[in-house]
């Protein structure tokens, strides 16, 4: 019998607020599935579990603000026998100072696809059947009002439930993403990173038309929603360079640095009216180009619209802000703590530039690698830069 | 806090004058808007306070005037035009629909139309049909413009400053039957008042009422009358129109399961429609009942007063609904 605690998404979060359960006890759940709905300040994030199993018992409620690391249910291991007095056993509080709460035994909201189908011949209205879904009612058992319509008052009558006025039933609904919440949310990460981190700084002027060449020549035989844009293949070369520079991609903990053996490419994203987030494409080295653009859409609709996973939250090994079109032409970005590198993207614009002694026209960008000087040094940077401008420069070998 | 009691009427000229003295890029332009006063005298004295350049007496051209208008926003002055009735407006739908709601699309982002477009609607002044429909849904329906409907003093007062804040355009639509209501305005050093949001005007938990505008009023009226047979009514006032506050309308169903909508605009492809289908999408299973709608008859709006009220929504018809939703 495994815990499954509130997990950790991001430096700073301390607690996260239990949206609603999308799995019910005794069900079967696999490894990468999706479990429940916590709000945090970045909004509404989706957990996953990181194994097989059946999810046993669930020790929270909706609504309920839960501390990082608290457990949220129990789950069992495929083969493992069940053990019934776990239900009626109460988990250790961690700390006596936080909230108390109960163990809940099976009663989550069912979701739309749980309720009863309609009987034919009888008007039952869809409250109604919702309700008869969460007291287990037999609907054949109801009585009809004079109208021949069951409601919510004939099914209160059957069940012996107060009559209207009828409580809106505690349904918390995610928040949506707080303005306020996020601001915090990254002062309390860029403070820690600017505290901590003793950054350095290597920049290169990296001549991009090869790639913008390539790109246009693939997306003339596209249609237009499958056309790629140079995220995608920037996001690919900085992935694989990356991959081939261990020493940067992973997280300083402790006092020292621990590699990570998955390239997990965080995506700095605006959020409109709110901020930055910096969501993570997870092995972001394993994928070609067309399904790194299709993962990058997906990623900046849910960053925007909601929907993200804890894992893309907590799993980050580096990231990459890149500011694009009719911006700015370099930052010096800063570094996400608890990782050890961001590289920082300008706008691509046409400038004069020297090729074979000639001044030529060219599309430039300015790329900027930060690196935290307690996990490695400049010339590592610098070397890293220079791989990847070399990548840049072959997009057919992407 | 003090309040003081005002005429919906007055809480618009407050706003418009307002809106003058404190941003010269504003100015007021209509038919009628300068030394007649407006057509229902909500300009009154602005021309002789501001002179003729600020307040614009336009012809019989609506077209022309709004384009005007749309052009000043693009060349970064802040009009407000005023068109004497929804019902006029029709002649003015190709620069609204074509040219101020899409430019900013258009231009991928390098234009912004800040125009503020008021215009009466609605019927109960005994106007006849062509003065007295209520069209804000044909507004509602397109993208690129934010549609407002204040239906109290503080509304009034309040929304057309935020309305010229907004980089894009904004019609607020003030109901032809407020402009005499009185009532009370709480003194404040800012009157500004979101555009974007519902407003519970009553709260309660047996059924709720959705309406707006020039039915807001009657809509309270029928929730008086309910709740003295023991129903109690939430009303909601809808204020804006586009985008609709779908929030506030579904958790308002999540506590009472049932819904009327009361909109003066005809029933038939109409903002109450589109209310109930947004409750069907995102509250089915709240519901303990089918939506109701109280519209508008099919019918132009008749000129004599009975036949005025018997096609338009009223107390008693609402309150007649919310019963039959109710099975009581």
């Amino acid at each position: 019998m495994s815990e499954f605690r509130m997990p950790s998404l991001g430096a700073d979060m301390e607690s996260g607020r239990l949206v609603e359960w999308l799995k019910s006890p005794g069900s079967e759940v696999e490894r990468g599935d999706i479990i429940a709905v916590v709000d945090t300040q970045k909004g509404a994030i989706e957990i996953e579990v990181f194994e097989d199993g059946v999810l046993e018992e669930i020790l929270a409620e909706p609504g309920e603000e839960i501390p990082v690391g608290r457990t949220l249910a129990y789950i069992r291991a495929p083969g493992e026998p069940r053990r019934e007095q776990r239900v009626a056993e109460k988990p250790k509080p961690e700390s006596e100072a936080e909230t108390p709460h109960t163990p809940a035994t099976a009663k989550p909201t069912p979701s739309a696809t749980a309720y009863p189908p309609s009987i034919p011949g009888v008007h039952m209205t869809p409250a109604a059947r919702r309700l008869t879904a969460e007291h287990q009612v037999d609907p054949s058992t109801l009585k009809a009002g004079p109208d021949g319509v069951i409601g919510l008052s004939e099914v209160q009558a059957a069940i012996g439930a107060a009559p209207t006025p009828l409580e809106a039933r505690p349904k918390p609904k995610a928040r949506g993403i707080d303005p306020g919440e996020m601001r915090r949310a990254i002062a309390a990460a860029m403070m820690r990173a600017n505290r901590e981190i003793p950054h350095y700084y290597v920049t290169s002027t990296i001549d991009m038309t090869p790639m913008m060449n390539w790109l246009a020549a693939r997306n003339a035989e596209r249609a237009i929603e499958d056309r790629l844009l140079y995220a995608a293949p920037l996001l690919r070369a900085v992935a694989l360079s990356f991959a081939k520079f261990p020493d940067l991609n992973g997280t300083f903990e402790n006092g020292a640095f621990v590699p990570a053996d998955r390239v997990n490419i965080g995506m700095a994203i605006a959020v409109r009216g709110c901020g930055l987030i910096t969501p993570a494409i997870l092995d972001a080295d394993r994928h070609d180009i067309d399904t790194l653009m299709t993962k990058l859409n997906d990623l900046v609709k849910r960053a925007r619209g909601g929907g993200l996973r804890s894992s893309e939250l907590s799993m980050g090994t580096a990231t990459l802000t890149n500011l694009g079109d009719r911006t700015a032409d370099g930052l010096m970005p800063i570094i996400f703590p608890p990782q050890v590198a961001i590289v920082g993207c300008g706008q691509i614009s046409e400038r004069p530039w020297i090729v074979e002694g000639e001044v030529v026209a060219r599309q430039l960008m300015e790329i900027t690698f930060a690196g935290d000087h307690r996990a490695s040094d400049g010339r590592r940077g610098a070397q890293f830069l220079s791989h990847l401008a070399s990548l840049l420069g072959k997009p057919e070998g992407l | 806090m003090t309040a003081r009691t005002i005429t919906y009427r007055d809480a618009v000229h407050e706003a418009l004058r307002e809106a003058l003295r404190g941003d010269e890029r504003v100015f007021l332009m209509g038919e009628d808007v300068g030394y007649y006063g407006g057509a229902y005298a909500c300009s009154k004295g602005l021309i002789q306070e501001f002179g003729e350049e600020r307040i614009r007496d336009a012809p019989l051209s609506e077209s022309g005037f709004v384009g005007a208008g749309i052009g000043a926003a693009l060349g970064g002055m802040r009009p407000i035009v005023e068109i004497m009735t929804v019902n006029f407006s029709l002649l003015a739908l190709d620069q609204i629909v074509n040219n101020a709601a899409t430019l900013r699309h258009m231009s991928g982002g390098q234009l912004s139309v800040p125009l503020v477009i008021r215009m009466a609607t609605g019927a109960g002044r005994q106007l006849a049909a062509q003065h007295s429909h209520s069209l804000e849904c044909w507004f509602a329906h397109v993208p690129g413009i934010k549609v407002v409907a204040p239906a109290t003093i503080e509304d009034a007062r309040g929304m057309l400053r935020t309305a010229l804040a907004d980089p894009d355009p904004v019609i607020i639509f003030e109901h032809a039957t407020l402009y005499n209501e009185q009532g009370e305005l709480p003194e404040t050093d800012d009157y500004a008042m979101d555009i974007e949001s519902a407003r519970i005007s009553r709260s309660g938990g047996d059924i709720t009422l959705i309406t707006y505008g020039g039915s807001l009023q009657k809509t309270m009226a029928a929730a008086e009358g309910l709740a003295k047979d023991g129903i109690d009514c939430e009303v909601i006032d809808l204020r804006s129109l586009r985008p609709i506050d779908d929030a506030t309308i579904m958790a308002s169903l999540a506590k009472t399961h049932r819904a009327v909508i009361v909109d003066e605009g005809w029933r038939s492809v109409g903002l109450a429609a589109e209310i109930s289908a947004r409750i069907s999408e995102q509250a089915f299973f709240d519901l303990d009942g089918p939506v109701a709608r109280v519209c508008s008859v099919e019918v132009p709006i008749p000129y004599p007063r009975h036949l005025e009220t018997a096609a338009t929504p009223q107390p008693d018809k609402i309150a007649a609904a919310a019963r039959e939703v109710l099975r009581r």
